[in-house]
């Protein structure tokens, strides 16, 4: 498998990080030895082979329904980069 | 006072021999006169930390002591700890007061212990040798020019520069083992489930875990005592009784089956640190262990697995720093998207957008089946290949990195090289399982004496006789007690 520089841009965009022509160029190398190192894993059959999320045979826990957490949205808004009326401000989305 | 263990600083805290007051403040000019070089730590606090070593002496002058109270201990910047900076090694965050306290912050702060400070690490724990940190490398105070490994970097030369009583570490892929072998310390990374990752700033969620990192296998214990325990918080803690971690110290090694896995000793591993763990197994045969050849054949493929999921769940868990709720927001931008874009184009450095974008790759349509799915079924292949070798072995050993620290900028543009660092340890959290590195010996290099670990894997759950293992040796040899010249 080998990446171009606009895959990289294509990636980037995907990941929401904002790249320029040089940094995607310059990123391309480094991305492709990374991705050669990950195909090594081709060579191994696994058929058959359950995939491992965890290793502990545990189940999702389930709690009540109930509200367990206090109101500390002073506390989380004092340090959001903009905020107005206790609500998050951004660029507008809505026409 | 500066190399007592954590028990006899807490017996000359009970016995009024100092106070916590005055040990803080012994930490505190330690770290003014080496910090500006070493960079171990990114934030201090002096107010904060000797507020809470006031506490800790009107604790101890009630009679209500624990084993860590008044003891100054260093927290990895990883953790939110109200009130602190918590930046996790990143620009993104450099804004960033934590609002509330991780449950680690919150055992140590019960337990009584003062948080003395957040330890310089890799940016959001990525990365072999601290150098992807955005406040700046930290210097090996073994030698200056050398690295100190990562991502617990900051956290290890503290320790090793006797500028704090002991730290915490996070270890996703070697990140508390990988930094104990290169500055000559002691490092645990549990189990995974046992200690609750709330508010220890997510990497890749699956494999993260943190642990004690200090002198001796006694001060983990006594760490391990704190820090471990169930935790509604997480959604991954395991719901076990508490343990009592230092209830095998003590107890001889007679019989003790050690594993040691060929594929350790082949090609990759240098002759200096071969040589230096070899002896420790030798002194391990003095203690009365049996030693056993074992084979973990897929250990070559656990960095390509990793390399998988670690990126993929890492581009999942950084997508949450989009300049909205907290941590960094571009100055100037054209709408929403643009906003998110530049934010964290500027907020994350090369490392961290570099893995995103691996994750992000191998997680895109058509994609899965071929990388994320085929690392889950290797991954399991390798946790089997360990259920196997615990059949036959009690504890496996063998180095924690393949050589001793590299010199600052030698692997820097080279992610390859770098990922090979990890080499021994990738494996151990791949499947779930305990590893500790302990210093085994040092090794000449360019002239100077560098630090080498040894690695100890356990089986699911065995820290208690890990910790015991560690111990036994720790009391024929003396390599944990040495310190660098010059502190």
């Amino acid at each position: 498998m080998s990446l171009s520089s606009s895959d990289v841009k294509r990636i980037a965009h995907l990941a929401r990080i904002e790249v320029s022509d040089e940094e995607a160029e310059a990123t391309l190398q480094k991305l492709s030895g990374i991705l050669g190192l990950i195909e090594q894993m081709q060579a191994v059959d696994t058929t058959g082979i359950v995939p491992m999320s965890h290793s502990q045979d545990v189940v999702q826990r389930l709690r009540p329904d109930v509200v367990t957490e206090n109101d500390q949205r002073a506390a989380f808004q004092a340090i959001a980069p903009a905020v107005e009326n206790g609500l998050y401000l951004v660029p507008k989305v809505i026409e | 006072m500066i190399n007592s263990s954590l028990k006899q600083l807490g017996a000359m805290l009970q016995a009024k021999q100092i106070s916590s007051t005055e040990l803080t403040q012994a930490f505190l000019q330690r770290i003014d006169d080496h910090n500006p070089e070493i960079n171990a730590y990114i934030t201090i606090d002096a107010e904060r930390s000797l507020a809470q070593a006031k506490a800790a002496d009107a604790r101890i002058a009630a009679g209500n002591a624990q084993p860590l109270t008044g003891i100054p201990i260093a927290q990895k910047d990883i953790f939110v700890a109200n009130g602190w900076k918590t930046t996790c090694g990143s620009k993104m965050l450099d804004n960033f007061i934590g609002p509330y306290d991780a449950t680690v912050i919150k055992l140590f702060d019960q337990a009584g212990a003062v948080n003395l400070g957040k330890t310089n690490m890799d940016e959001f724990a990525m990365g072999s040798s601290n150098e992807t940190s955005y406040y700046g490398k930290v210097q090996n105070p073994w030698d200056r020019t050398r690295v100190p490994g990562g991502s617990s970097g900051g956290s290890a030369a503290a320790v090793a520069a006797r500028l704090c009583a002991a730290a915490t570490g996070t270890d996703t892929g070697g990140s508390i083992r990988q930094p104990a072998s290169l500055c000559g310390l002691s490092g645990l990374k549990p189990t995974y489930g046992l200690v609750s990752r709330y508010g220890m700033i997510a990497f890749a969620s699956s494999l993260d875990q943190a642990g004690p990192m200090a002198k001796s296998c006694e001060d983990m214990a006594l760490m391990m005592n704190v820090m471990t325990g169930f935790d509604e918080r997480d959604s991954t803690s395991l719901q076990r009784d508490k343990e009592d971690y230092e209830r095998e110290l003590g107890k001889p090694l007679q019989g003790l089956r050690v594993g040691l896995p060929k594929e350790f000793f082949a090609d990759g591993l240098s002759s200096e640190v071969a040589a230096v763990v070899e002896s420790a197994i030798a002194e391990y045969r003095k203690l009365g262990a049996e030693i056993v050849e074992i084979s973990l054949p897929n250990t070559q493929l656990s960095i390509p697995v990793y390399y998988v999921l670690a990126p993929a769940e890492a581009s999942s868990n950084l997508s949450r720093f989009d300049g909205v709720r907290y941590g960094h927001r571009a100055a100037e931008y054209d709408d929403l998207l643009d906003m998110y874009c530049k934010s964290r184009a500027e907020g994350f450095g090369a490392e961290v957008k570099r893995r995103i974008l691996i994750g992000t790759y191998v997680l895109s349509a058509g994609y899965y089946d071929a990388y994320y799915l085929k690392a889950q079924q290797i991954r399991r292949l390798i946790a089997e290949d360990f259920a196997k070798a615990f059949t036959q072995c009690d504890v496996i050993m063998g180095p924690t990195a393949p050589g001793t620290a590299f010199r600052s900028g030698e692997k820097a543009n080279d992610p390859v090289a770098m990922y090979l660092e990890d080499l021994y340890t990738i494996a151990v959290n791949l499947a779930g399982l305990p590893g500790m590195s302990i210093p085994a010996g040092f090794a000449s290099v360019d002239g100077k004496q560098l630090p080498v670990g040894l690695q100890v894997i356990g089986n699911y759950f065995d820290e208690a006789r890990m910790l015991n293992v560690g111990h036994a040796y720790q009391q024929v040899t003396d390599w944990h007690t040495r310190m660098p010249e010059g502190l």
